[in-house]
């Protein structure tokens, strides 16, 4: 890593929260300081991303629309109206401002009357619609349409708009049939400071719902929103994960959480195919908890699938139920469906049957990778109390314990990771390079699995297990590597036959 | 509810008393609560619904006018827009919140409604298989709004 590198990795983590120029627009900026691991270059798997705080998306959008201003030379908080009138395209407005001014202001609720300034005003012989005081000296206040209305109704209306009904950009003015938007100017005379920051907050969530590279982190209380230039067009070639400064990895394609190998398209089609079979996936999962020798029952308390019956000692894998003797070796298959020879085509019933089959096959499997992240989870939780406890007793630091902290994130998604192959391998076409993704994803697996193995010992046995954990983490995350890399390649390169449409 | 309310609820109701729709009767079932009306809707003649005598109950908010009233027929009706359980409520225009406006006015709100009895609004509909036998089947729609009529909505 170079300096310059360097540098601007500490820039990030310093103050890129505060960051005072803004570089929205800026098309060419490299983003390999998002990345995690150590590499010179982005990964096919990769995309450019950035994250951006509430008051940067803030200060984006006043920039844009002080540049619309001056060449427009409207005041602002009109501008604002227009701009978002016009979703942000500021060429687009420009050009059709210039050819009918008119027409543009009066389509986003402006009056074209722009000349008379809104003030609050006394008017002799008024009286209120809404409220219907006709009191003497009364404060009114009316936009460009001229609708008057007392102080006060004014206040109350735009504060049930704002802070019950969450409306910021498309308030209306308060008289029947009249279109005309309440601007930020007028909010600003009217509201209590409490409600016109509520619209800001709101006005803020419409700027980046407008803009297409635009999206907020879905995490739940999270305020950051990432900037990706990667369009719908554009996601049947690359699943763009992306990284948000709370931890949260999501797809900015969908906004579900990552799902990387697996192309938005199949990602719907496959949620939506499991939750219409779920009954039949759930029948099978719950009659495949006994162990396939003496069949007593077993319960699975990690993620590991390497399952040893307490009665029998019979030792099996939980996802085929096969003898885990025949896992551990070159010769593992656990992943790959071998397609039945004799079945007879002209069938129907041994036809559906066995595409039945075929899709428990890859349910079973990504459904097991799914719970077993939460059991590695819960098991990670339990380690971590015990190794607090060890720590006192064997004298290590906190920081001497973290490698168990970091396995087990990346056990986590690799699982996860894991899980989204069986969803792809599930619409992948056979041709000559499937076999390539099988050995990734097989090797993927052994490497997890090894790994997970480790979490289920005893805690007096994880210290001098440390070194070994820590190979083995990062041997499993460059698996993870490689297997993301050849599938964003095969995508990007178009190599992938899939039985489906990804379009 | 504040002083405002009250005002300009007693301003309708001294307009709504000098100047009738026609139809439709509508005031408040005490002088010591404005905001619980009692309304009676008579259809205009060539109204499918012409005959029925239909009372409905009229409740304003305590945010009123920043918040739309609700209607509900306490007779019951078998219209697209009116739900057909014991509620016998309305949803649609400016009876929805984003549509009311402070402006409004509850003449307003009861001329929509007789429209409806002349005009069911099918795209609006809460009742969507009622809807679809208005589109599809107008002969069976009438025999099920006449012998409603005749069972709930004859004045005697
Ligand atoms: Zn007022
Ligand atoms: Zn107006
Ligand atoms: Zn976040
Ligand atoms: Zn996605
Ligand atoms: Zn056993
Ligand atoms: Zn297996």
């Amino acid at each position: 890593m170079s300096d310059d590198d360097f540098m601007s990795d500490e820039d990030f983590n310093d103050e890129s929260l505060e960051e005072t120029d803004s570089e929205f627009e800026d098309e060419t900026y490299d983003d390999d300081r998002y990345l995690k691991y150590d590499k010179p270059q982005r990964k096919s798997y990769e995309v450019e991303f950035r994250v951006y705080s509430d008051s940067q998306i803030q200060k984006a959008q006043a920039e844009q629309i002080e540049e619309v201003s001056n060449i427009l030379g409207l005041p602002s908080e009109q501008c604002a109206v227009l701009m978002r009138h016009f979703k942000w395209q500021k060429e687009r407005l420009i050009e059709q401002y210039l050819n009918s001014q008119e027409e543009v202001l009066g389509a986003a609720g402006l009056d074209t009357n722009a000349a008379r300034t809104l003030k609050i005003e006394k008017v002799k012989g008024f009286m209120c619609d809404i409220c219907c005081n006709d009191e003497n000296g009364l404060e009114t206040f009316a936009l460009r349409c001229d609708h008057r209305y007392c102080v006060e109704c004014y206040t109350v209306y735009l504060e049930q708009k704002i802070k019950e009904e969450g409306e910021s950009g498309r308030i209306q003015c308060p008289c029947e049939g009249c279109s005309t938007l309440v601007d930020s100017k007028a909010i600003k005379l009217l509201a209590p400071k409490s409600v016109s920051d509520r619209y800001q907050v709101l006005l803020n969530r419409t700027y980046v719902d407008d803009k297409d590279n635009l999206r907020w982190c879905p995490a739940p209380n999270c305020e950051y929103a990432v900037d990706c230039a990667i369009g719908p067009k554009q996601l049947t070639t690359i699943v763009p994960t992306v990284v948000c400064s709370c931890g949260h990895h999501f797809c900015f394609g969908c906004g579900l959480n990552d799902h990387q190998p697996c192309p938005c398209a199949l990602v719907k089609k496959w949620i939506k195919k499991c939750e219409d079979d779920s009954e039949t996936a759930n029948w099978i999962s719950a009659n495949t908890k006994e162990c396939p020798k003496c069949l007593a029952t077993i319960e699975k308390n990690g993620g590991c699938n390497h399952m040893t019956c307490r009665k029998c000692k019979h030792e099996f894998c939980w996802v085929c139920m096969g003898p885990w003797s025949e896992h551990g070796t070159s010769w593992y298959n656990c992943n790959r469906f071998e397609e039945k020879a004799g079945v007879d085509a002209r069938d129907h019933q041994a036809k559906s049957r066995a595409s039945l089959e075929r899709y428990l096959h890859y349910y079973n499997r990504y459904a097991n990778h799914e719970q077993s992240a939460k059991l590695d989870k819960d098991l990670y939780l339990k380690t971590e109390k015990k190794m607090t406890l060890l720590q006192s007793q064997s004298g290590m630091s906190w920081i001497e314990v973290q490698y168990l902290d970091s396995a087990s994130k990346v056990l986590q998604q690799c699982r996860q990771t894991l899980k989204w192959t069986y969803a792809f391998a599930f619409y992948l076409e056979r041709n000559n390079l499937t076999h390539i993704f099988e050995d990734n994803q097989k090797d993927l697996e052994m490497a997890v699995e090894t790994l997970s193995e480790l979490f289920e010992r005893p805690v007096e046995q994880l210290a001098s297990l440390k070194v070994e954990m820590m190979d083995k983490t990062a041997y499993v995350n460059n698996r993870r590597i490689i297997l993301l890399d050849d599938t964003a390649k095969g995508l990007l390169e178009d190599k992938w036959n899939f039985t489906v449409d990804l379009n | 509810m504040s002083s405002g309310s009250l005002r300009r609820i007693t301003k309708e109701l001294t307009e709504l008393n000098e100047n009738p729709p026609s139809g439709v009767t509508a005031c408040p079932i005490s002088d010591s609560d404005l905001y619980k009306w009692n309304v009676t809707l008579t259809a205009p003649k060539g109204s499918l619904y012409y005959g029925g005598v239909f009372h409905l109950n009229l409740t304003l908010p305590s945010e009123y006018p920043f918040k739309p009233p609700t209607l509900n027929f306490t007779t019951k009706i078998y219209h697209p827009n009116v739900s057909n359980d014991d509620k016998g409520s309305m949803c649609l225009g400016i009876l929805r919140a984003e549509n009311w406006k402070p402006s409004c006015k509850i003449l307003a709100v009861l001329e929509m409604a007789r429209g409806l009895l002349l005009e069911p609004n099918v795209d609006d509909a809460v009742e969507t298989n009622i809807a679809d036998q208005y589109k599809n089947d107008r002969a069976g729609f009438e025999k099920t709004v006449k012998q409603w009529i005749k069972n709930h909505a004859k004045e005697k």
